[in-house]
């Protein structure tokens, strides 16, 4: 297939869903049918994307002249897109069954919502300016702010403000600004191989602007623009789990490292003044995040400040300012999505049949709902970093990495974190499989069987990392290298 | 000192007592009358400067060189029409505000429940929190 | 000859159209009558902007008195861009207003608004079209005048007493106006734009000069709300009828913020003036001081009529900021954004005027749940709301990126800072709306409207989508229009 004629469908697709969605909304089959074949078709169509348009746009508008709405395709970018489309499948089914039991009045809307929402992540990952990807990473909030709020009730609409106003706000104070910074010193905004920036801009400057787009890219969730992401729990399971455990706060990482890639470069970061500072604030977040998650005892809330520090693995990893770097930051962010998106379906499924939401509440929940522990028992391990999972060798080319720049300081805060993970997950297993249950514990199954399949299936992904981990590295290679390359 | 002058002096002296009648009484009839008092010096101000020395009056004459500039009177035509626009709207306000609120005294006015701006301020906000 | 006179005939066209307005009366004809007329003159403002993008300035004679001796009416782009903005949303807004109008006055002493309305529109084109400074006073009074008729009509306490404080402040605004371009008078003997600009370089030092630069510019800053000054905008806007708000809020703050720029770049020689720089400085410190106490007052608020208000005080600061860079950049900006706040600002308090009608308050809480019921006017308060914000794809955005891009190249890093806090509060306040207009929890029946009321306040939001996604029209008739103001070739 054509890039160009392609990445016009991928975009349209999930927009068109989104319409025959409302258009069929007194027909629930119809349109919860709807749904899975535009989440279907539009991973068919990302996979069947060339994974480079070299250069070639498609332009869909030009708001400021000199800054159109333009896209094309290059490997990181691909491969977001591929996780977000391909875990959105995986969602729906779970949607699917998760709200099935409910007469909800606002369920149109939750659909509705989910497909904008991939839509504009879509436009986040194909973007081919910083320009367009700030207008989609603003729509993505936009459109996922009903989903956050979806169950309306005060606790979760001041949730939802908040998720609303540190997303908009960081980005309007920080973001903005540093565009037209970039822009006025670079005079362009495209994406390009070595960055834009290079040369055109005083040294001196280079760290503090790369600091106003981490802090203004706060859906990267870097401390202390992290607190919309514990907020944004009040939002059903699902949400939280495809939109804040993979398409949110995945945005916000890829357009982190996008930026370090391709707006600034890597050499030129390598070389500024005070370069370790963004490793020192992501290093400072994995730790801190990682010790608020030990004193959770809300299950999402833990998981969400679980997700805090991973997403710094990635600031960290992109921030040693090297193609290889970059390697582990796309490694990472397929790693962690598919473990992190089974923690929230495991947490969800577990709130739906038991109504559970803490942890000290799990005693012997393993005797009713083993399949689904035995998912969390996975997605666990990769969390930590055992092998064989996913996060076991996204974590092994983030420490390779590391010991190349001799960054002792990223060995260091991987290792603690490593032991805090284990020090808040271990509990939970030991809990629900070890302690007998509560006295008052009902008797309860497993959940309905879209959410089982969907939890279980993404558990499999992360054992079979070997089979696919592979492939993403060949995809990769073109532009942050192989890592095999230094010992060739 | 220079006796043209004395207009400019009374300008200043209407106009600071037209401000003073404005900002300092209470009354609204007493300060429509303050702004015309302000107006006029303003009046006063133009028209002293169409004035030349030795200058006819603006009537076309053929044993007269120098005339006064006629603009400014024309100008202040307008400008007064304009103020007796005002004028009479302003009165029929007062006349409307004294129906309603039975004074017309600006210090006991006042919206319906205190500041213009924290009417019927409930708190919704608050509330939902 | 239509071709000819149609720079005149823009004002006089609603001049004309007001008494025979009166004269039809109660007649249903009236309203129609009134919506004909205003959209035929917003065709001509359409077709002078397109002559003036082609040909530059137009000049016109009144009564072929060659200027600088007879009056003359000067269209230059930045004129004819606000034009347009003037003659369309007067004519968009004429059949809303209709059906309000009908609602809070009665039918009986609509057609009373009605020839006060189209004085208004006819006042402010006035104050646009002309190339005369005294012409000036006198079409700003006229506006002024209706706009204190319009305020007081519908007899209601709290807009009665607004009225009347805002006929106070107002008149001292226009006196000062008059103190200063008497003494610009007395200085040059003469009253044309032009010719003061080409006179006053001789006479820049004068302290007299000095004076009545100050003296023109209180009085319009008075006019055009820049705070301090600004508090007669809140009663006014709170306690209006609904519909003469919003094409208050659209348009009378950004026509005093035009002469302003007209008499600041193009009358006095502000680079030659002791004075000149150190007034500059001063309106940016007041947009700056304006923008965050604007918006932190919005935030303070509940009742959504002041919330908008403040948010206009806030928007107003935007505008001056730009102004008072006097660069290209800054002007351009400013420009921009005084065509998209009128746009923005008019559709959400017709937004508004709709949804609070079903209850007739208007504090937050009445608005509650009205979005779903009245979809169309719920996403359209969404658009405006947006825009407000700053949210891509929206006309503020592409305000507030060539704002801040004229700031960086001025090196204004505080007042970056500024602009960016502002722009954060206002998410606060505008959220604060959205979310009570789209509450489900609340039920209660609202009036429906026809769709004389729908479609202009899609119209209004339909231009601030259209300038977001498309802005190059806007953005170079606005670059020509700063070029010009401050005399670059």
């Amino acid at each position: 297939m054509d890039a160009l004629s392609g990445l016009g469908l991928i975009l349209s697709t999930p927009f068109i869903g989104a319409s025959l969605m409302i258009l069929v909304r007194r027909a629930p089959v119809l349109r919860d049918a709807v749904t899975m074949i535009t989440s279907v078709s539009l991973f068919i169509l990302v996979a069947m994307l060339p994974s480079n348009s070299d250069g070639a746009v498609f332009v869909l508008a030009e708001p400021i002249s000199g800054l159109p709405i333009s896209f094309g395709t290059e490997p990181f970018g691909k491969l977001f897109a591929f996780i977000a489309s391909g875990l959105w499948i995986v969602t729906s089914i779970y949607s699917i069954g998760y709200l099935g039991q409910k007469t909800d009045p606002n369920k149109t809307r939750y659909f509705v919502c989910f497909a904008l929402s991939l839509g504009s992540t879509m436009g986040i990952a194909f973007a081919a300016n910083l320009f367009t990807l700030f207008i989609f990473y603003e729509a993505l909030t936009l459109v996922t702010y009903p989903l956050v709020a979806h169950y309306g009730t005060p606790e979760s609409r001041n949730g939802a403000r908040k998720y609303l106003q540190i997303l908009l706000g960081s980005s309007i104070a920080l973001f903005v600004p540093g565009i037209i910074i970039v822009y006025l010193f670079a005079g362009t905004l495209d994406f390009q191989e070595g960055g834009v920036l290079n040369g055109k801009l005083d040294p001196a400057f280079t760290i503090p602007l790369l600091l106003m787009f981490l802090y203004g890219v706060a859906k990267s969730a870097v401390m202390p623009v992290h607190s919309w992401l514990p907020s944004a729990m009040v939002a059903p399971a699902p949400v939280s789990a495809l939109l804040h455990a993979v398409a949110v706060v995945k945005a916000g990482v890829f357009t982190i490292t996008k930026i370090i890639a391709f707006i600034f470069g890597w050499e030129m970061l390598a070389s500024s003044p005070g370069a370790n500072l963004p490793l020192y604030i992501a290093g400072f977040t994995v730790i801190a995040a990682s010790v608020h998650a030990l004193q959770q005892d809300n299950i999402k809330s833990m998981l969400a400040y679980s997700t805090i520090a991973q997403l710094s693995y990635v600031v960290m990893a992109a921030s040693l300012f090297l193609p290889i770097g970059g390697l582990a930051a796309a490694l990472h962010i397929a790693a962690h999505a598919v473990a992190k998106i089974t923690l929230f379906f495991v947490a969800g499924a577990i709130y739906l049949k038991s109504g559970y939401t803490l942890i000290s509440q799990l005693n012997g929940i393993g005797r009713n709902m083993p399949l689904t522990l035995l998912a969390f028992t996975i997605a666990a391990a990769s969390m930590i970093g055992l092998p064989p999972t996913a996060g076991f060798f996204s974590k092994w080319f983030l420490l390779q990495a590391a010991f190349t720049t001799e960054s002792y300081f990223t060995v260091g805060v991987i290792t603690i974190s490593t032991a805090l993970n284990a020090a808040y997950f271990l509990p939970i297993l030991y809990r629900a499989f070890f302690k007998a249950p509560n006295e008052d514990q009902k008797s309860f199954g497993e959940a309905p069987w879209p959410v089982l399949a969907a939890l279980l299936f993404t558990a499999a992904l992360s054992i079979t990392f070997l089979a696919y981990g592979n492939a993403i590295m060949e995809l990769e290679a073109p532009i942050f290298g192989s890592i095999f390359n230094k010992y060739d | 000192m220079d006796p043209q002058l004395y207009n400019y002096w009374l300008v200043i002296l209407l106009m600071m007592t037209g401000l003073y009648a404005l900002i300092a009484r209470g009354n609204l009839i007493r300060k429509i009358i303050g702004l015309n008092i302000f107006q006029v010096s303003v009046f006063i101000l133009y028209i002293s400067a169409g004035f030349i020395r030795e200058g006819a009056a603006p009537i076309l004459s053929p044993n007269v060189d120098v005339y006064s500039n006629p603009l400014p009177h024309v100008l202040i035509l307008t400008a007064i029409v304009v103020s007796v626009a005002t004028t009479a709207l302003g009165l029929a306000l007062v006349i409307r505000i004294k129906a309603a609120f039975g004074s017309i005294d600006d210090d006991t006015l006042s919206y319906s429940s205190g500041d213009s701006a924290t009417e019927l301020s409930i708190k919704t906000q608050k509330s939902s929190q | 000859m239509i071709a000819q006179h149609a720079q005149i005939l823009v004002v006089i066209l609603p001049l004309l159209c007001a008494p025979l307005v009166l004269l039809l009366g109660k007649s249903r004809i009236a309203v129609w009558f009134t919506v004909g007329v205003l959209s035929v003159n917003a065709l001509l403002t359409w077709w002078l902007l397109l002559q003036v993008l082609t040909i530059g300035t137009l000049r016109y004679s009144l009564g072929n008195w060659p200027a600088p001796w007879g009056i003359e009416y000067r269209l230059d782009p930045l004129g004819a861009l606000l034009q347009v903005m003037i003659a369309s949303i007067a004519a968009v807004m004429a059949p809303f207003l209709r059906k309000l109008l009908a609602e809070e006055i009665g039918s009986s002493r609509q057609y009373a608004a009605l020839v006060a309305f189209i004085l208004l529109t006819a006042g402010l084109l006035g104050i646009v079209a002309t190339g005369d400074a005294f012409n000036v006073f006198v079409f700003l009074e006229i506006s002024s005048l209706s706009t204190y008729a319009l305020i007081a009509i519908a007899d209601k306490r709290d807009a009665l007493l607004a009225s009347f404080r805002y006929l106070i402040v107002g008149t001292i605004g226009a006196t000062f106006f008059l103190i200063g371009i008497g003494l610009v008078y007395i200085l040059t003997g003469t009253l044309n734009m032009d010719d003061l600009a080409v006179r006053l370089p001789e006479v820049s030092h004068t302290n007299t000069t000095q004076i009545a630069l100050i003296f023109v510019t209180i009085g319009i800053a008075i006019k055009a709300a820049i705070w301090p000054l600004h508090a007669w905008l809140i009663p006014c806007y709170s306690y209006a009828p609904r519909g003469i708000v919003a094409f208050l809020a659209a348009l009378s703050t950004k026509v005093a913020l035009y002469a302003l720029a007209r008499f600041l770049f193009g009358v006095f020689p502000l680079a030659d003036m002791p004075i000149g720089s150190v007034l500059l400085e001063i309106l940016q410190l007041l947009a700056i001081a304006a923008m965050l106490i604007g918006s932190a007052a919005a935030i303070a608020h509940s009742n959504v009529r002041a919330v908008l208000a403040y948010s206009s005080v806030a928007q107003i600061g935007y505008i001056t900021l730009g102004l008072a860079l006097a660069t290209s950049a800054g002007v351009t900006a400013a420009i921009i954004h005084m065509f998209n706040h009128a746009f923005i600002k008019g559709s959400l308090f017709m937004c508004i005027a709709i949804l609070a009608t079903g209850s007739g308050k208007h504090a937050l809480e009445s608005l509650k749940g009205l979005g779903h019921r009245m979809p169309i006017v719920g996403i359209a308060l969404l658009i405006g709301g947006f825009s407000l914000v700053g949210v891509p794809l929206t006309s503020g955005f592409i305000s507030k990126w060539f704002l801040i891009t004229a700031l960086v190249q001025a090196e204004k890093w505080i007042w970056i800072v500024a602009v960016l806090l502002s722009s954060v509060m206002s998410i606060i306040y505008v959220w604060k709306i959205v979310e009570a207009v789209f509450d489900k929890s609340d039920d209660k029946q609202v009036r429906s409207y026809d769709l004389s009321v729908d479609i202009p306040i899609v119209l209004l939001a339909a231009v601030s989508l259209y300038i977001g996604i498309n802005s190059s029209a806007l953005v170079s008739t606005a670059e020509q229009a700063s070029k010009w103001l401050l005399g670059m070739p």
